[in-house]
């Protein structure tokens, strides 16, 4: 597992939630045979979570659960999740989900005429959990009982009467809870203090204009966790993901397999190609050709019988047949034998994290050899730097974790030159990064690439001029007798007169 | 008509106990004999309350006649058990 800390003897046990990323996070899963709060604001995604939590029992474990509805009537929840892809009526035929509703009767006002208790909802909890044998409960949420009972005392009382029998009998819950805002006090009334043992709290909230989904463990009584906020989604079809991003360790179990990057040339300069598991990064300046990289990429990767998926994010499918076939790269074709599946998106049509979760998805289902991204700088203007770093991180270790080769594009702001590879500073995260830039040369505009970093492999250090046509990329001779093209200030050889300069005009480039 | 009600429990608690003497007192005071009273103990009939959709106990439901009512307590505050069953409208006075 991936975890820097080790259970000491005696931890509590986890119980795996399912939930996609939560239980790296949560070193596991929830403590076994506890009940965990779980705390948001209004449309966190609390009653996904819950619901989450007992369809993945099923799903993968063949575990049962009780939903106890304080809130939403059961028909409503069988519709809500139905959309996530979970079909709650069959597991409930098939006695695998069950009900308790304790929603409220709108139709009747309650009479209160003396003492009372919940006895009846622990009696009909008990009951259900012992139907159909429970392993998982999920309560959602607790606002709402507090709502339909004035008492506060009473009822948190038969709270923690609930959360002690519920552990006697060995079942794991998931108890959901209002807060009136992001941070500050974990819950409202009260209800921390008597299952405050294990808190989770999802946000909801905006960081630079750009809606952001969160979950963070607060505490695990007893047992470890990871701590911070991790960025999660909701997908429809899938459900809740979490994007456990620095606690997934960047294990790089590089292979020396090399594959071609689709153009002999550029494998050359790679040192005979580049690596099976690897992320390339090409970075250039619009009109440099890296979609047409992308291209020979993929060509090359289909050539060589390997499933490729392209993921456009700057020109719609039916403009990258056009482009291709200029090329002479049929992706219709390829498209129709299986081999290639292109999928062309509009960045600001989702979050960042939406399209991880869809990337994800994808690659799990089509399980591609390669991976294109055109052009990863495409995304990186619907979310702020901190979220873009993340979402590189996400995606490079997932890809990573399906030993794909991958190759993304990275477009520079600077016609020539460029203040950096990216203006994010991903390039660390990337294995190998070629550089396409435009050159200045004797009043014309030329192109070079140069293979900037190779990891674990030696490469050509040169700078070669290259050009394109309807064949596609041809890569030629190094530029000879120019320096200092990359750092700018480009100095004339001393045969050459000035105007003869190649000016890579490169104002900082921190490539290093 | 005749009242038809029916008293969800859970266990014989003095709760409980104190529940169903209330009712059987307001019952005998207030309808004559034109009432029906079924006792229900929801740890012996776990399955009523959930069809019912008990959460507290005691309950008490009255189906007949309508409009059902459901009064929640051990029926203590008579004059709330006597409005609540509409045997009595809302009083103006203490």
């Amino acid at each position: 597992m991936n975890m820097n800390e080790h259970s000491p003897a005696g931890a509590l046990e986890k119980l795996a939630t399912g939930i996609p990323g939560f239980d790296l996070i949560a070193v596991g899963g929830l403590p076994i045979h506890r009940t965990t709060l779980v705390a948001g604001t209004a449309g966190s995604g609390k009653s996904v979570f819950a619901a989450q939590f007992l369809a993945e029992g099923i799903k993968q474990w063949n575990q049962t659960g009780v939903f106890v509805t304080f809130e939403e009537p059961p028909k409503d929840i069988r519709l809500n999740m139905a959309s996530l892809g979970w079909d709650i009526p069959a597991w409930e035929a098939a006695g695998k989900w069950v009900f308790v509703d304790a929603s409220p009767h709108y139709e009747d006002d309650m009479v209160i005429t003396g003492g009372y208790d919940l006895g009846a909802l622990l009696v009909r909890l008990q009951h259900a959990i012992g139907k159909v044998n429970a392993a998982r409960v999920a309560i959602d949420s607790l606002g709402a009982i507090f709502s339909q009972f004035q008492e506060t005392r009473i009822i948190r009382l038969e709270m923690l009467r609930i959360a002690t029998v519920m552990k006697e009998m060995g079942v794991t819950a998931v108890m959901t809870t209002e807060r009136e805002q992001e941070y500050g006090n974990i819950a409202r009334f009260g209800v921390e203090e008597f299952v405050a043992d294990n808190v989770v709290i999802l946000r909801n909230g905006l960081d630079e204009q750009i809606r952001h989904r969160t979950i963070e463990i607060l505490k695990f009584r007893g047992t470890y966790h990871h701590k911070g906020e991790y960025p999660f989604t909701v997908v429809p079809e899938e459900g809740m993901i979490v994007v456990p991003l620095s606690a997934i360790k960047l294990n790089q179990q590089s292979t020396d397999v090399r594959i071609s990057s689709g153009n002999p040339m550029l494998d050359s300069m790679c040192g005979g190609g580049i690596f099976r598991d690897s992320i390339v990064l090409v970075s250039g300046a619009t009109g440099t050709g890296k979609t047409l990289m992308v291209t020979e990429f993929i060509s090359g990767g289909v050539a060589a019988g390997e499933r490729c998926l392209l993921l456009a994010f700057e020109e719609s499918s039916e403009q990258l047949y056009r482009n291709a076939k200029g090329w002479g790269v049929n992706y219709q074709q390829m498209e129709e034998s299986g081999a290639l599946k292109i999928i062309a998106a509009y960045p600001e049509n989702a979050t960042l994290e939406d399209h991880l979760a869809t990337i994800k998805t994808q690659i799990e289902r089509f399980k591609p050899d390669r991976l294109a991204l055109d052009s990863i700088s495409a995304l990186e203007r619907i979310t702020s730097a901190k979220g873009f770093r993340e979402f590189v991180i996400g995606i490079a270790s997932f890809v990573k974790g399906h030993q794909l080769a991958a190759l993304f594009t990275a477009t520079t702001p600077d016609l020539i030159g460029g203040k950096s590879v990216t203006d994010a500073h991903i390039s660390t995260l990337t294995d190998s990064i070629v550089l396409l830039r435009y050159v200045e040369s004797a009043g014309q505009i030329r192109r070079a690439i140069t293979v900037l970093k190779m990891r674990g492999s030696m490469h050509e250090k040169l700078i070669r001029e290259y050009y394109i046509d309807g064949q596609g990329m041809h890569i030629g001779e190094a530029f000879g007798g120019h320096v200092n093209l990359l750092t700018g200030g480009s100095v004339a050889p001393t045969h050459a007169s000035n105007s003869d300069c190649v000016n890579w005009q490169a104002k900082k480039t921190t490539t290093s | 008509m005749k009242y038809t009600l029916k008293l969800y429990i859970s266990g014989k608690t003095a709760r409980s106990e104190h529940a169903i003497r209330n009712l059987r007192h307001i019952c005998a005071d207030n309808l004559d004999a034109k009432y029906e009273i079924e006792i229900i103990d929801i740890l012996e009939h776990p399955q009523l309350a959930e069809d019912e959709r008990i959460l507290a106990t005691p309950t008490l439901i009255k189906s007949l006649p309508l409009p059902l009512r459901r009064l929640i307590g051990d029926l203590s505050e008579t004059e709330k058990v006597l409005v609540g069953l509409d045997i009595k409208s809302v009083m103006t006075t203490s």
